[in-house]
């Protein structure tokens, strides 16, 4: 079997494994490292549900194979909370303004978001609509979502003055 | 009336009263987290992965199957075909809901035998280390096929030249009924006016977000096997397991953890969960399937493929004397759900208005494409979209303002209740049981400015922008029995415990239970604990669909509640020597009215009730603080609502932009305002996506052509705006907490009013959309026929 040796950084946690070549860096935080936070929604690259931050950006775990990974650092939902176990202001915000229902698109919006609220931390809503484009939700009509984001956003920009 | 911009209240708030209250979610912290567990998610030991041969072919023969390659390859555990599955499960599978109008019955094998149907039909399960071996086999499984005629246009289906769509079945009519009632005939013969038009829409998926899965474990301790599934009906698949397997029902035992998303489909026994049942059993060994989006394209049951041919008859007033309909439905090739979805859609069209008379002629037609079962609106948007779209031709037709024609013929608040001289699919009169049609078109009118529209049209046409406005209403019967259970328990702990066979997909039952039982019992939310969808938690249950749990398991918790209540005060009273209406409950305490120092908690009165090993119980002292109640509505309580919309078209790319959507909803008491706008604007960007986005498409060989998301659009952030929302409050009086269902209503009169509003921004073009979707492809087809871009292209 074709295997490599890689070397990851996954939610300040460092990990060495050996992968096959074409194993999915979705299936490789899911079932080698238990992290089953990141779900997959459609497997080719369209719903979003899957999305990590790969040294800060985002991108589709079902699209990325582990093995390119190698060296990066990774941060998952998993990794989102405060370190004392606290929910982060984004997700507090999902909780406040009911923008989850079933909870499986939640992992890539709330990545998605992140990204977006460290480059603009006063977007439109229109900016935001924008960014999570790429993810789909099918229970919540995305509302709700969008309202999230920007109290998140209002939250954030509060807490630096 | 409510607007929907209130704070939502944090679950450990203490509000005067839990049930009609804003409560975030109990539910979110977890899924918050990543720390959810959906079936892909759950460990297990050893587990074995899956993966299916399906066929390419929409109908054909099996000549021969070769898995001599694919069973060398290392890593695969063991390929099934037919006839290596148990003897009773050589069979096709049980049908949910039998009707005896179903002339000929065709159900799925659990791998097919002989004669594929449908594109997607499973010949081969392959059990493997992983899933890359698993798929790496079924390539590698050679399958010869003799290719038989399809059966692809459920128009021609019922030609006599027209080919079976199975060899074992002689015409391709699954069933055909005439339901009607009132003299039809003599209403058209008085009528001033006669409307007709054929409307189609076309089918779609649901599409949740987690697509179907199983995951099966064998306990060799006990012999039993549990099964983990993404589903809606726990028990429904239980029952229809033991009629497939023969196995001792007490050794069966199904799990729904977290569910992502489910809108219909998931409510069906698929011949997938059977295999893995079977596996896992067979293999003594946990079996994984988790389908990939295209096999959900393929084989999770879809809907809306219906011909609707309406007559309309008024009079000179415009008021309607009767209707006659003859609507064909495309099922596909197999009837999981039997007929229900179409019978559903044409009961549902006489909606708010009072209709002395209607005859119906429903073909039900199989055709080789996926099975038809209900998704998101269960047939009713098809009937609103017939309905409130000849509404719309009538009042052109005669000249008055769609608006005023249908305000002629609502049903009055006073006529309540009112029967509408169907009988429904939960087998009673259709009575509607509450509403206010007229005023709850009116809101929505005021909201959406409809008396300004002219004048904000024609001062858009200046600037060369085209505008159109539609509205639609309906009414959906929802909370369909026959019931569902729920126990309520103080454990010894003095936590409350809630078990219910309900299962929730994402709608937040926990926190509507939960409120419901605090209110009851006096204790904060974080003192309950609840458990769905466990066939081992409660004996019977039915399952998610049909917008039915806050009526019937919310019911049922409320019911128990109450009983628990009475036990707690009871044993209190008894223990502190007081009559029992001296007991009040306050925080998981009884505490005496005339004396709040004397007081009993929960947790010592359950342990109480317990009862010491040999002792016997004081006279009046029952065992256990627990109840269990089976809440079985009488019938369906009726939700309705308006849909009113304002959009802006670009003819060139035929791009429609959702300038203003209102929605005035009447779903009775609400339990929890945040969850019920939630479902509502869920809903409606579901029917936005039926409307102009969703479109499942397959060629003149039934090989379905969109089977990704690339090709299958989904209403995206940028395509759905935020609905205004207004909740009209008719109390159901048909049970104790006076809800109705509110799950679907938002998908049921979008894409009524949609087509409606883009027909409007055409209306110079005199053109009459008869379409859903109304894709700008299809929009684009339609003006360059009639012309509408002679000059410009």
């Amino acid at each position: 079997m074709d295997l490599h040796r890689i070397k990851v950084q996954v939610n300040g946690k460092t990990y060495e494994r050996e992968v096959e070549s074409r194993r999915t860096l979705a299936d490789f935080l899911r079932m080698d490292l238990s992290l089953t936070g990141t779900h997959l929604g459609c497997e080719h690259g369209v719903c979003g549900a899957c999305t990590v931050l790969l040294n800060g950006n985002t991108a589709r775990a079902c699209l990325t194979l582990a093995v390119q990974a190698d060296q990066c650092e990774i941060t998952t939902i998993e990794g989102l909370a405060h370190a004392d176990g606290t929910l982060s202001v984004l997700q507090q915000a999902f909780q406040e303004c009911h923008g989850l229902q079933c909870g499986f698109c939640t992992p890539g919006m709330l990545t998605t978001l992140t990204e977006l609220l460290n480059e603009n931390l006063s977007p439109t809503d229109a900016q935001v609509r924008e960014a999570i484009s790429g993810n789909l939700c099918r229970c919540t009509g995305y509302q709700a979502i969008v309202d999230a984001a920007l109290l998140a956003a209002q939250k954030l920009r509060d807490q630096r003055v | 009336m409510n607007n929907h911009q209130e704070d939502s209240l944090l679950p450990n708030a203490r509000p005067e009263q839990f049930i009609g209250s804003r409560m975030q979610r109990t539910e979110d912290h977890l899924l918050l987290q990543g720390l959810g567990k959906y079936v892909d998610d759950i460990p297990l030991t050893n587990v074995l992965y899956s993966a299916f041969v399906r066929s390419p072919h929409g109908h054909a023969k099996i000549v021969s199957i070769d898995i001599s390659k694919a069973s060398q390859l290392p890593g695969v555990h063991k390929i099934y075909l037919f006839k290596d599955l148990p003897e009773s499960a050589q069979t096709r599978l049980p049908i949910l809901v039998p009707n005896p109008s179903i002339k000929h019955l065709m159900m799925q094998e659990v791998l097919v035998s002989k004669e594929v149907c449908c594109v997607g039909d499973a010949v081969a399960f392959v059990v493997a280390d992983n899933r890359y071996i698993a798929e790496d086999a079924c390539n590698l499984i050679d399958i010869e096929y003799e290719i038989l005629p399809v059966v692809a246009d459920c128009l021609k289906a019922l030609d006599a030249n027209s080919p079976s769509f199975f060899s074992g079945i002689p015409n391709n009519l699954a069933a055909q009924l005439n339901v009607n009632f009132g003299e039809v005939d003599s209403g058209f013969s008085q009528a001033a006016h006669v409307v007709q038009e054929v409307f189609w829409n076309n089918r779609g998926s649901a599409h949740p977000m987690e697509t179907r899965g199983y995951a099966a474990e064998y306990h060799h301790a006990t012999g039993q096997l549990t099964i983990w599934s993404s589903g809606q009906t726990p028990h429904l698949e239980k029952k229809n397991l033991i009629d497939l397997l023969k196995w001792d029902p007490e050794f069966i035992r199904i799990i729904h953890n977290d569910v992502g998303g489910g809108f219909g489909p998931k409510a069906i026994f698929y011949p997938e969960e059977a295999m893995v049942a079977i596996a896992a059993h067979d293999l003594r060994r946990p079996v994984k399937w988790i389908e990939d989006r295209r096999e959900h394209f393929y084989t999770a049951t879809q809907e809306r493929d219906q011909w609707w041919d309406i007559s309309i008859a008024l009079d000179a007033n415009a008021k309607i004397l009767a209707m006659k309909i003859d609507m064909t439905h495309d099922n596909g090739a197999y009837l999981p759900w039997g007929i229900i979805t179409p019978y559903i859609g044409v009961t549902t069209t006489p909606g708010p208005y009072v209709i002395p008379a209607i005859d119906v002629n429903l073909k039900v037609v199989y055709t080789n494409k996926n099975a038809t079962s209900p998704v998101r609106g269960a047939g009713r948007p098809q009937a609103v979209f017939a309905m409130e779209r000849i509404l719309d031709k009538a009042a052109r037709q005669l000249g008055i303002d769609r608006a005023e024609i249908r305000r002629r013929n609502f049903i009055q608040p006073e006529q309540m209740p009112y029967n509408n001289g169907f009988i429904y699919r939960d087998g009673k009169p259709m009575v509607y049981d509450s509403g206010d049609y007229p005023q709850c078109q009116a809101i929505a009118l005021e909201k959406i400015a409809y008396d300004d529209f002219p004048a904000r049209k024609a001062a858009a046409l200046k600037e060369g922008r085209y505008l159109g406005i539609g509205i639609a209403n309906f009414v959906e019967g929802t909370g369909l029995g026959p019931f569902e259970g729920a126990t309520v328990r103080v454990q010894q702990t003095g936590r409350i415990t809630i078990l219910t066979s309900a299962s929730s997909q994402g709608q937040g039952h926990k926190t509507t239970f939960m409120q419901i039982c605090a209110d009851q019992l006096q204790v904060p939310l974080e003192m309950i604990d609840v458990i769905t969808a466990d066939t081992n938690a409660i004996s019977m249950g039915i399952g998610t669909f049909a917008s039915r749990v806050t009526v019937n398991a919310g019911n049922s918790v409320f019911l128990a509640s109450q009983k628990v209540a009475e036990k707690v005060k009871g044993l209190a009273a008894f223990l502190m020597q007081t009559r029992v209406d001296n007991i009040q409950l306050l925080d998981a305490h009884a505490i005496t009215i005339d004396d709040p120092s004397k007081k009993k908690s929960f947790a010592e009165l359950a342990r109480v009730s317990q009862g010491m090993p040999g002792f016997s119980f004081p006279e009046g002292v029952t065992n256990g603080l627990e109840s269990t109640e089976y809440f079985a509505p009488s019938q369906s309580a009726y939700c309705n609502g308006t849909a009113a919309v304002e959009i802006e078209l670009d003819r060139d790319t035929c791009q429609i932009n959702i300038v203003k959507y209102v929605m005035t909803h009447d779903s009775g008491n609400l339990i929890n305002p945040l969850l019920v706008d939630g479902q509502v604007q869920g809903s409606i960007a579901h029917g936005i996506g039926n409307s102009t986005l969703e479109d499942m498409q397959y060629d003149d060989q039934a090989q379905p052509i969109t089977t990704n998301f690339g090709e299958y659009l989904l209403p995206m952030a940028t395509d759905v705006p935020k609905a205004e929302m207004y909740h009209l409050n008719s109390p159901s009086p048909l049970n104790p907490l006076g809800v109705k269902g509110a799950g679907e209503g938002g998908t049921i009169p979008a894409a009524a009013a949609i087509v409606a509003a883009i027909e409007d921004a055409i209306s110079d073009t005199g053109i009459f959309l008869t379409q859903a979707p109304m894709t700008p492809p299809r929009l684009f087809e339609i003006l360059k026929k009639a012309g509408a871009y002679a000059t410009s292209t």
